[in-house]
């Protein structure tokens, strides 16, 4: 029984939950025995026990235990951000989005291992030690969402919830084959997740399929008066039931899909768009001319926001005490021996790009580059519907390959920064596999086509038929 | 670039403090990394305004209502030193 529970997709699981053949308190019991297993190090922490109230069976997330990365407060759970400068906090309250998705029928199951803070690429950067990709355990699931991404990849899990500032939902949903959706900025609310970079930050959905990422993400968005930038979606999101694309215009952008992209990738990526074609979508090329500049102003950006939100880091009210005798010291030992080396570099990188002087050359001309990568999209918008691009430029990496190279691990996100910039949502999913590895296929659309995005999806899905088993180990 | 004198005073800014190999490491990473970040001076920006902010909000406002806030026990709880009433710290002039 439980082992063919736990090959349900959630949406799945949730239907047997609602026609009564299996309890809530089973289907709890049967995941958080599974999340034991974990081998991967994907959980930082696990459940010991069904939540002190069980859903109704009839609730909209049908009782479907759900992964939730660590740096989403959860009260009286611990939530460190993947960083031992919070080993041991337990939050007194609960972040919104995992508040709304609680009381929707998905009960907490654990907290997934994540890059601290959210910065990184692989993983690596956890002050908890790696997570491994499912699909080979010498590799990286990706980051920094990728304990989230691996737990769902691998069955560890029904259904995971991250956030992506600069690709941290998508990029490790492509690198461990499953989907992941970072929705437009201000749809979920950001109160309760520990912040990295504020104006780009936001919650989303990785799951085995793109039903279950609309599922998820219906009851994860809404305005909320602790987040005074959240404004939820204009429309309900709609479980997408699209088999075809016919009407619907790709852009392809040849600043993302050309150059740095290796050729078992592209290989896969030209497929998918023949199956667009195939399925009665248009694809044309569209220009993005300000890409190339993306990684710049999102590492001048993203680390400036870093270094004033990671300030609260000082040892007083809340995590890891070091040091003594005067204040200065006690703030200075505690981050030095709280924070890792790559949230380290970040603080100086954004410290240095903020302070006097070099504001205006840097943190400023990023802001204006911002404005025209925005520009870029808008003007792109007006002549496709949805932007198509590899999610990665390569497949999973090996652990330890790109860790001596900050600026070659940063590179490498040039497929994802842009959307975040830009505000806009978009959605990695399986196209299919290359040396064995799942690569990922991403589809950015306007602010708030949420649910464009997820119909065509939903259909590239069906013709794709991506088999994920393989990575379930 | 960024020399070792720039780090160790961007270092004090952001109380971080960074061991000698830190910083030497420090000096080279930052430097590579912002030789890459450059090439955004040689775009013509003039008159691009600038993006702080995706969502177009101005001044959220809620009714000026009084309500409880977090009891203080609850604030209190978590943290690594508190004598009962506040947060204790070493004085900033020792």
């Amino acid at each position: 029984m439980s082992a063919e529970l736990l090959k349900l997709t959630a949406a799945g699981a949730a239907e047997r939950v609602r026609a009564g053949e299996v309890s809530c308190g089973e289907l709890f019991e049967a995941w958080r025995e599974r999340a034991g297993a974990d081998e991967l190090n994907a959980y930082l922490w696990r459940a010991d026990g069904p939540p002190a109230e069980q859903p109704a069976a009839d609730s909209p997330l049908g009782a479907v235990p759900l992964a939730v990365k660590d740096l989403f407060c959860t009260e009286g759970v611990p939530s460190a951000a993947g960083s031992r400068i919070l080993e041991g906090y337990r939050p007194p309250y609960t972040a919104t989005a995992v508040q709304r998705l609680a009381s929707a029928g998905a009960p907490l199951l654990g907290k997934t291992n994540m890059d601290e803070f959210a910065m990184g690429s692989s993983n690596e950067n956890s002050g908890y030690g790696p997570v491994k990709n499912p699909w080979d355990p010498s590799r990286v699931p990706g980051g920094s969402s990728g304990g989230s991404a691996a737990a769902v990849a691998a069955g560890l899990a029904p259904w995971a919830i991250g956030t992506d500032t600069g690709g941290s939902i998508r990029q490790p949903a492509a690198l461990c084959g499953v989907v992941g959706l970072k929705p437009t900025y201000g749809a979920v609310s950001r109160c309760g997740m520990i912040a990295f970079a504020s104006s780009l930050d936001q919650a989303g959905p990785l799951t085995r399929d793109v039903t279950d990422a609309a599922l998820l993400l219906r009851h994860m968005v809404g305005a909320d008066p602790c987040d005074s930038t959240s404004t939820g979606l204009p429309e309900e999101v709609r479980l997408p039931s699209a088999e075809s694309l016919e009407g619907l215009r790709f852009g392809v952008p040849p600043e993302l899909t050309g150059a740095g992209i290796e050729p078992g990738v592209r290989e896969v990526f030209e497929a998918t768009l023949a199956r667009i074609e195939e399925l009665g979508g248009s694809v044309q090329e569209v220009a993005l001319p300000h890409s190339d500049q993306a990684i710049s102003a999102y590492y001048l950006i993203a680390p400036a926001e870093a270094s004033a939100n990671l300030a609260r880091f000082d040892g007083v009210r809340y995590g890891v005490r070091k040091g003594g005798g005067d204040l200065r010291s006690l703030y200075e030992e505690t981050r030095e021996a709280g924070f890792g080396p790559e949230v380290k570099r970040r603080i100086m990188l954004g410290t240095y790009a903020l302070s006097s002087g070099y504001y205006d050359a840097y943190y400023g001309r990023a802001q204006q580059v911002r404005t025209k990568i925005a520009d870029d999209f808008r003007a792109a918008f007006e002549t496709v519907d949805l932007i198509a691009t590899p999610t990665t430029p390569t497949v999973a990496f090996a652990l330890g390959e790109k860790t001596d190279d900050p600026l070659a691990m940063y590179l490498n996100d040039f497929c994802t920064v842009p959307m975040p910039l830009a505000g806009i949502p978009a959605i990695s999913i399986p196209g299919g596999l290359s040396e064995g590895l799942p690569v990922g296929f991403q589809l950015a659309g306007p602010a708030f086509s949420e649910n464009r995005i997820l119909d065509a999806a939903h259909a590239l899905e069906l013709s794709i038929g991506f088999d994920g088993s393989a990575g379930r180990v | 670039m960024i020399d070792r004198e720039q780090v160790l005073h961007v270092a004090r800014l952001a109380r971080l403090r960074l061991s000698d190999d830190e910083v030497e490491q420090m000096t080279g990473e930052l430097s590579s990394i912002l030789e890459h970040i450059e090439k955004i001076s040689a775009l013509d920006l003039d008159g691009v305004e600038p993006t702080s902010h995706v969502v177009e909000l101005e001044n959220v406002l809620r009714p000026d209502e009084p309500r409880p806030s977090l009891p203080r026990e609850r604030a209190l709880e978590q943290a690594p030193d508190t004598d009962g009433s506040g947060f204790r710290v070493p004085s900033p002039g020792a």
